[in-house]
């Protein structure tokens, strides 16, 4: 992009709330349930039926509005948006409109550089979601699955407030983190639980007046959302700075070809003719009700962070990585109280449990293994790489032994006696002469070397940091 | 003889003089006969009606009773029940199934009623003479020539007729008042929310109301007390007891206050309906209750407002039949947008067409405030001219219809005439309020309505008004020659 633009986004964020039932139906929400084996009389829009609203669907907004710091409507009231399409059955969403049922709030986000920057959040609004139109496998006709139709969903409205596709990756993120620690949403992006619509427009660096914006629209990846907006930003300065105008639009990013493609422009936009639901009596929620919800709020992930740097002594870097999921946070937080001793555990969860998620995201850990681990190789009763080979063996075994009882049958007790250290060192450097030359000579690597040949020698049971001491004085 | 009322039959189903497969038979009997010249019915179920009627005669045979068990009763073709068709008078649904039961069909189940059949109406409620039904107009019974009125007509016919001794009605704009009224019965439209719309096609959501028609206020009393309560799956539905209506009937109207708003008696009044009317305020004062004047200045305002919220809503509520899960398909579309246009064009009536587009015209964008939103206003200023009348009297009375039965073709080419017909029902709807229509009269040969209003949840005091009323007098107890 050449030429001085200022980038201004606006997100739409539809988070799929995690109610057992739909907004206004009985029918289950499970995914992946064959296609319109969950749609009921109500989700069919059959003659006669009406909507009646899930409370649960309702407290989860409410817990939603009150961790972004947002006013709770006293009094919200749904909508029709009317427009026909096969896959919304009455030919309306039921969503809501003018009165939505959280309004003004904000969430801080944290830049590369570690900055921290608020982002407004203008409001967030009930709906239900539509069906899914299948276009494959109909040979020329198109199937409806109606399943995820009146399915609940918060859509969680942005302020104009970013400025680059990183903040609005970094806000996405912070949403997403955030309400997956609120218990109201999985956040499962591939199944579509979190999705969203980015509003982009280019101005002059301190123009008042915003450009005109594009919407593209159901981006459902980090990627595809930092990706779709490099790719609007581009595309409409090239539009400005030949002299041409950004048309309002609705657009698609299609992640094979990275690039976005008008969907349908303002001219053809639907007149969706809003009206106050009359099938559905305005949420009214009194002060008692929301101070109930508030009671219920879990800790948020930022002060979590901050409680952690400030009470356990963790860095901050570490915080962020155990924190991400909450219930690695809190396994991290069980493991901190039950061993008393929240620095080893961070490491240890850093290092060896979300290595262990990573490679299987499903395992179970015995918590009990872990939190043994931590204590014994932070008394030094264990070496590091002694915690690690238990773990492996012992870490998803919910029948495992005690840890200590193992350490004692199996001789891992880890040698710290410097008399018994220093033959083991003595003699691994009598068998390394060119390493010894070398490190003499100033090559410091091969120290990591010799410390490996030690613990080697020593079966993984030499205590590391005492091996390094030595070492290091023996050289010298 | 006079035909039977729910209340009689029950004390000779108790008796054991009669069986409700005997009530069931004559039913359907009757109803054979009548259907080629009064063309009540939609649908009429035989197999299911006896089937009922036997399994009513064999409760009360292990001692069950109830005032409702064994009796025969239509229902209006909008309530959705499981097994038979339900059309609402529309080609659009034209042979459609309902897998369930309407709340209102349930409950009446539930009381032992053994439902005859479906009876014809206003195509999806929307008109005042019953000539809007896909499957052909209704004749009154007072007048062949004439319209039972609507859309509740193939339920006023009926009863009047003496086909079956009650049946069900929706009331949106004085669809059960105003053909209870043109065919000689009574018509009880209770308040928003005290019977569930679960089941009832929507014609206009906040204003829909189930209702019944009857020959007496009494049966509409032992009607209302089965149908009505609080129902989990509507959420517009009260949720508050339901009095115990029929013992309410017998308290005396001494000191009563009846109101009386002089806007009812306008030179739109015909002047027989006028004075069978004034005769019947008169018969009141005899009966202890006094009579005050009142004003509902906004009342003018009511068929314009009413003309804007209910085809705003019904153009929504009816955007669900569009040919792709139920209902009138067109078999020669070839797109989507083909598909949409020529099965609602194909399914749908010429008033129904008028109405989803003036509905649609009032919700588009740059006319919602001027029209939708006008009207929500309009709307409370008249709610508010009932509550300030409701502060000085019980009830207010007047006029249910401008003039009697009309001839059936005289009004159809003209929509505002015919929608001027509801011009003093209209409001109540508007207001959610109750509105019960009584027979009071004749002119012309014709039958007269008095209509009593009553504050919101006060079905019991207007149904002891229209029972002491009918204690006194005859006027419910004529029937058309047969």
């Amino acid at each position: 992009m050449s030429g001085n633009w200022e980038v201004v986004i606006g997100l739409e964020i539809h988070a799929q709330l995690a109610t057992k039932s739909k907004i206004f139906s009985g029918a289950a929400t499970a995914y992946g349930a064959e296609p319109n084996t969950q749609a009921c009389l109500v989700d069919l829009g059959y003659p006669g039926v009406l909507p009646v609203l899930n409370a649960e669907a309702v407290r989860m907004a409410v817990t939603f509005g009150l961790a972004v710091g947002a006013a709770v409507a006293p009094r919200s009231v749904f909508a029709r948006k009317n427009y026909f399409y096969p896959d919304l059955p009455k030919g309306y969403q039921i969503s809501q409109y003018e009165l939505p049922i959280v309004h003004d709030g904000a969430l801080t986000i944290t830049l590369d550089d570690g900055a921290q920057k608020s982002v407004r959040i203008i409001r967030a609004h009930l709906e239900e979601d539509a069906g899914k139109s299948l276009h494959e496998n109909f040979a020329g006709m198109t199937g409806i699955d109606l399943n995820r139709a009146g399915t609940p969903l918060v859509e969680i409205v942005s302020a104009p407030d970013l400025r680059s596709a990183k903040e609005a990756v970094a806000y996405m993120k912070a949403i997403h983190e955030l309400v997956r620690y609120l218990g109201i949403c999985d956040g499962n992006m591939q199944e579509g639980s979190f999705r969203c619509d980015a509003n982009v427009s280019l101005r002059r660096p301190g123009a008042e007046k915003l450009g005109t914006r594009t919407e593209t629209k159901n981006l459902n990846s980090f990627r595809f959302l930092e990706r779709a907006i490099l790719f609007e930003i581009g595309r409409q300065a090239d539009v400005l700075e030949s002299g041409g105008q950004v048309v309002q639009e609705t657009r698609l990013y299609d992640p094979d070809r990275d690039e976005t493609r008008a969907m349908r422009s303002k001219e053809e936009a639907n007149d969706y003719r809003y009206f106050p639901d009359p099938d559905l009596l305005p949420v009214e929620l009194d002060a008692a009700y929301i101070e109930a919800v508030r009671a219920t709020l879990p800790e948020l992930p930022v002060a979590k962070r901050a409680r952690w740097v400030r009470d356990f002594g963790l860095k901050a870097e570490d915080a962020e990585v155990l924190s991400q999921e909450p219930a690695v946070a809190a396994l991290y937080e069980r493991l901190a109280a039950t061993t008393g001793r929240p620095g080893p555990a961070a490491n240890f969860v850093r290092m060896e449990v979300l290595a262990l998620l990573n490679r299987t995201p499903d395992a179970v850990i015995n918590e009990t293994v872990v939190a043994d681990l931590v204590r014994l190789s932070a008394d030094g009763a264990i070496s590091r790489a002694s915690a690690k080979t238990l773990f492996e063996e012992f870490g998803t075994d919910a029948g495992a032994p005690a840890m200590g009882a193992v350490v004692d049958q199996r001789g891992l007790k880890q040698i710290s006696d410097t008399g018994a250290l220093e033959r083991i060192v003595d003699d691994v450097l009598a068998a390394n002469p060119d390493q010894v030359a070398q490190y003499r000579a100033g090559k410091a690597k091969v120290m990591g070397f010799l410390v490996g040949q030690v613990m080697k020698a020593s079966a993984g049971k030499a205590n590391a940091a005492q091996v390094n001491e030595l070492l290091a004085k023996k050289l010298a | 003889m006079a035909s039977p009322t729910i209340a009689g039959l029950a004390r000779q189903l108790e008796a054991r003089e009669v069986s409700s497969h005997e009530l069931t038979q004559r039913a359907l009997d009757r109803i054979a006969a009548s259907q080629p010249v009064l063309n009540a019915f939609i649908t009429v179920t035989p197999e299911q009606a006896l089937a009922a009627a036997d399994a009513a005669d064999a409760r009360r045979a292990r001692g069950e009773t109830g005032p409702l068990l064994g009796i025969p009763l239509a229902h209006k073709d909008i309530f959705c029940t499981a097994g038979v068709p339900t059309t609402c008078a529309s080609k659009m649904l034209a042979g459609f199934v309902s897998p369930y039961d309407a709340t209102v069909v349930e409950r009446l189940n539930a009381a032992g009623v053994v439902t005859v059949g479906k009876a014809n109406m206003d195509e999806f409620a929307m008109g005042s003479s019953n000539e809007t039904s896909f499957f052909g107009p209704v004749k009154n019974p007072w007048g062949l020539a004439r319209s039972p009125g609507g859309s509740s007509g193939g339920s006023a016919a009926a009863v009047a007729a003496g086909l079956v001794p009650a049946a069900t009605g929706t009331d949106t704009g004085g669809s059960i008042r105003q053909p209870a009224a043109l065919t000689g019965i009574t018509g009880l439209k209770p308040t928003y929310g005290r019977v569930s719309r679960y089941g009832m096609i929507a014609f206009a959501s906040s204003l829909d109301q189930a209702g019944v028609l009857t020959r007496t206020a009494e049966d509409a009393a032992l009607l209302l007390g089965a149908m009505a309560g609080f129902d989990p799956r509507d959420s517009t539905c009260a949720d508050r007891p339901v009095p115990d209506y029929a013992a309410g009937l017998g308290a005396p109207l001494r000191g009563r206050r009846i109101g009386v708003p002089k806007e009812f008696f306008d030179d739109g009044l015909e002047p027989g309906s006028a004075a069978a009317v004034r005769a019947a305020l008169a018969e009141y004062e005899r009966l202890g209750a006094t009579l005050h004047e009142v004003s509902l200045p906004n009342l003018g305002l009511s068929v314009p407002t009413y003309y804007i919220v209910a085809p705003a809503e019904a153009s929504s509520n009816l955007s669900r039949f569009d040919g792709v899960r139920f209902g009138y398909r067109h078999p020669g579309a070839g797109s989507l947008e083909e598909l949409y246009k020529l099965s609602r064009a194909g399914g749908f009536g010429a008033e129904v067409q008028r109405r989803i587009l003036t509905g649609t015209y009032v919700l588009s964008a740059g006319y919602y405030d001027a029209y939708y939103l006008k009207a929500q206003q309009c709307r409370r200023l008249i709610a508010d001219d009932f509550r300030r009348a409701f502060g000085s009297v019980d009830v207010i009375a007047g006029p249910t219809a401008p003039a009697p039965a009309f001839r059936l073709g005289e009004k159809v080419d003209d929509p505002v005439q015919m929608y001027l017909n509801d011009i003093y029902t209209i409001a109540v709807n508007l207001a959610g309020l109750p509105g019960l229509s009584i027979p009071c009269g004749f002119s012309g040969g014709l039958p007269v309505g008095l209509q009593l209003i009553g504050p919101h949840f006060e079905e019991g005091r207007l149904l002891n008004f229209a029972h002491q009323y009918q204690q006194a007098t005859g006027w419910h107890l004529r029937e058309p020659a047969a």
